[in-house]
């Protein structure tokens, strides 16, 4: 693409006037946050999957800058910028371009500059009517825009946390699932380790673990500096002796330690595999085994939003949830939603959205920031307007 | 010459030694042009087929952009380049020689870690630590992406190095390394290890050619005369 035509922009600034509309009504403060953004912001908090989207470069005083590849992150450091007390409550809204690289081809879905609209909400009172009100305001942009037909797709991640958090297992093995949450393979070798009581085949690193087994951290500390001294090797790569000790110490343990329950194992994977209707989705999680106070708490909280989803008559007949539905994005930490079409045969996802948590203490907020948000593909959202027509 | 095919060949190095081996005895003699100071010539034995000489690196750029139809080149670096962009270019023969590993090499006194499951978990632990990703030194950025995301680790960032990756740990410019190792004798006095499941590619020396030219009479003709010739395996 070379460019925009008069039509094809004002078609663009139509439409998106008429999103911003729906949001502004409905209080959010119309910010703009820079679209040239530090990089090592989005490089740290994204890891290489959008590095490797994004446009970064060095500007003439070396420092090195990046492309915005989505408003997400500006708008929080928009936030830890302009905010008299981050922990205040913050609505804002936003609209303007990003840019990701496209491997291969750019086409008219994937183009790499596109405008994108949406909503942040910070410290909200009532997380949960707060989610449901980010799900209504993106339906009703995409309604204000003109889209008639759309799919609505919802997960919650607060409810797989609680579910691992009801099942006896060391910390680090929750850690380690629900890193791999994501990933449909390594998440099930992992679980075949973790269930598996069958001896491993010995690693390159197998003889270390034997020397720390029966030690504690004190001896494996030792250990690990035995032997920096006795192979004369250096300290490298930025993480301590005892970083080193305590995971080797860790990987012994993990050879002893109980394993997976069986049940346990069925009840992950049940979990994962609901999948319905959202209005009626709750009753699928009372038949799953194991409702710990924990994993009651997650759904009570579900319930109580979809009560609040259902209060503003907001149109869910039709939306489904789906436990392993999550945003590929890493900073998402209980509900998610995503809003698809078909273009030409194709799925596209037009609008996202969700809770993420923890991404303001990850970019340098000093305290926890609850946030909030969804954002629309509008160039996409405007193909999807066009092929209905 | 117009009209004729176009084969890279290096121009340096104990690629050039071997690749001149390799065709002295499959009978083709290379007849350097003396104006343009030897970095031109012909092929003697096979009609219509032109030759010019060029790093490694250069003859893929070349092949790529078609200022060269065939060359010879390492598999790595052609690799590299049909990860980054859809490449026009398809192997034809491999050489048996020239071999070298593509391979995941961390810090020696990385006790703990093994495999690539384990970079995993140590990034999610680093970054917790530390605020910033593991930070991976190479110059194969495109097959590494693919890799990691192959085997699952994602929390990582690529550093780019044109040249002595081995010494980035120890400079503290990056934890981990992807490079071409053959004896792994740099890597072992850089205190560097390749992990369990660390190797990416077990490169040699190949025959690329533009794809659309794949059939053609010549090429076949360079093939055939190749393959016939090459050393067996040891």
């Amino acid at each position: 693409m070379v460019g925009r035509t008069s039509a094809e922009r004002e078609a663009l600034d139509a439409q998106n006037r008429r999103v911003m509309a729906v949001f502004t009504r409905a209080g959010f403060d119309f910010i703009a946050p820079d679209i040239i953004q530090p990089a090592d912001m989005f490089l740290e908090a994204s890891g290489e999957n959008i590095r490797s989207r994004t446009y970064v470069f060095t500007d003439p005083s070396g420092r090195e800058l990046c492309l915005r590849p989505d408003l997400t992150v500006p708008a929080c450091r928009y936030h830890l910028s302009h905010a008299k007390d981050i922990s205040g409550e913050a609505r804002y809204c936003y609209s303007g371009p990003a840019f990701r690289f496209q491997p291969g081809d750019a086409g008219r879905l994937n183009p790499t500059e596109f405008d994108q609209a949406g909503i942040e909400w910070y410290s909200a009172q009532g997380p949960e009517a707060a989610e449901a009100e980010v799900l209504g305001l993106a339906i009703k942009a995409v309604d204000a825009a003109g889209l008639k037909s759309y799919r609505i797709r919802t997960g919650d991640l607060g409810l797989f946390h609680a579910l691992l958090d009801s099942i006896d297992m060391p910390e680090r093995w929750r850690h380690r699932l629900l890193h791999q949450f994501w990933r449909p393979n390594s998440f099930r070798k992992l679980l075949d380790r973790l269930t598996d009581e069958c001896a491993k085949p010995r690693s390159s690193i197998s003889a270390h673990v034997d020397a720390v087994a029966t030690g504690d951290l004190s001896g494996a500390i030792a250990y690990v500096e035995r032997q920096l001294s006795d192979g004369d090797l250096p300290l490298a790569g930025g993480r301590s002796v005892e970083d080193i000790a305590r995971r080797l110490l860790e990987k012994a343990q993990d050879r002893s330690e109980k394993r997976l329950a069986p049940g346990d194992r069925k009840l992950i994977e049940d979990y994962l595999a609901t999948e319905g209707p959202l209005p009626e989705i709750a009753a699928s999680f009372q038949q799953l085994r194991g409702n710990s106070p924990a994993f009651a708490a997650a759904l009570n909280y579900f319930s109580r939003r979809l009560k609040e989803i259902k209060k503003r008559r907001i149109a869910v007949d039709g939306a489904v949830f789906s436990a392993v539905f999550g945003r590929s994005l890493e900073y998402y930490t209980g509900f998610v939603f995503e809003i698809e079409t078909d273009i030409d045969g194709n799925t596209v996802q037009i609008a996202g959205g969700g809770r993420y948590d923890s991404l303001m203490t990850e970019i340098g907020a000093p305290r926890k920031v609850p946030a909030v948000g969804c954002a629309i593909h509008t160039e996409r959202l405007l193909a999807a307007l066009r092929s209905s027509r | 010459m117009s009209g004729s095919l176009a084969l890279a060949l290096p121009s340096k190095g104990r690629l050039m030694e071997a690749a001149q081996l390799l065709f002295a005895r499959a009978g083709l003699r290379v007849e350097r042009a003396g104006a343009s100071r030897g970095y031109r010539g012909t092929l003697l034995g096979i009609d219509g087929i032109s030759v010019m000489f060029l790093s490694a690196g250069e003859i893929v750029t070349a092949l790529q952009e078609g200022a060269a139809d065939l060359g010879v080149t390492g598999e790595d670096l052609l690799s590299e380049a049909d990860a980054l962009h859809e490449s026009p270019l398809e192997i034809l023969l491999k050489l048996g020689f020239g071999h070298a590993d593509v391979a995941v090499a961390i810090p020696e006194c990385w006790f703990d870690v093994a495999a690539m499951a384990d970079l995993d978990e140590i990034s999610s632990e680093f970054y917790a630590r530390h605020r910033r990703r593991l930070r991976v030194a190479t110059k194969y950025m495109a097959i590494t992406r693919r890799f990691f995301a192959e085997k699952g680790v994602t929390g990582y960032r690529i550093v780019e190095s044109s040249g002595a990756t081995e010494g980035a740990p120890a400079l503290g410019s990056a934890e981990i390394i992807v490079d071409i190792t053959t004896t792994g004798a740099t890597l072992k006095a850089n205190h560097l290890k390749v992990l369990d499941d660390g190797i990416i590619l077990k490169s040699e020396a190949v025959l690329a050619v533009r794809r659309h030219l794949a059939g053609d009479e010549r090429a076949e003709a360079l093939l055939t005369r190749l393959a016939t010739n090459l050393r067996p395996r040891a």
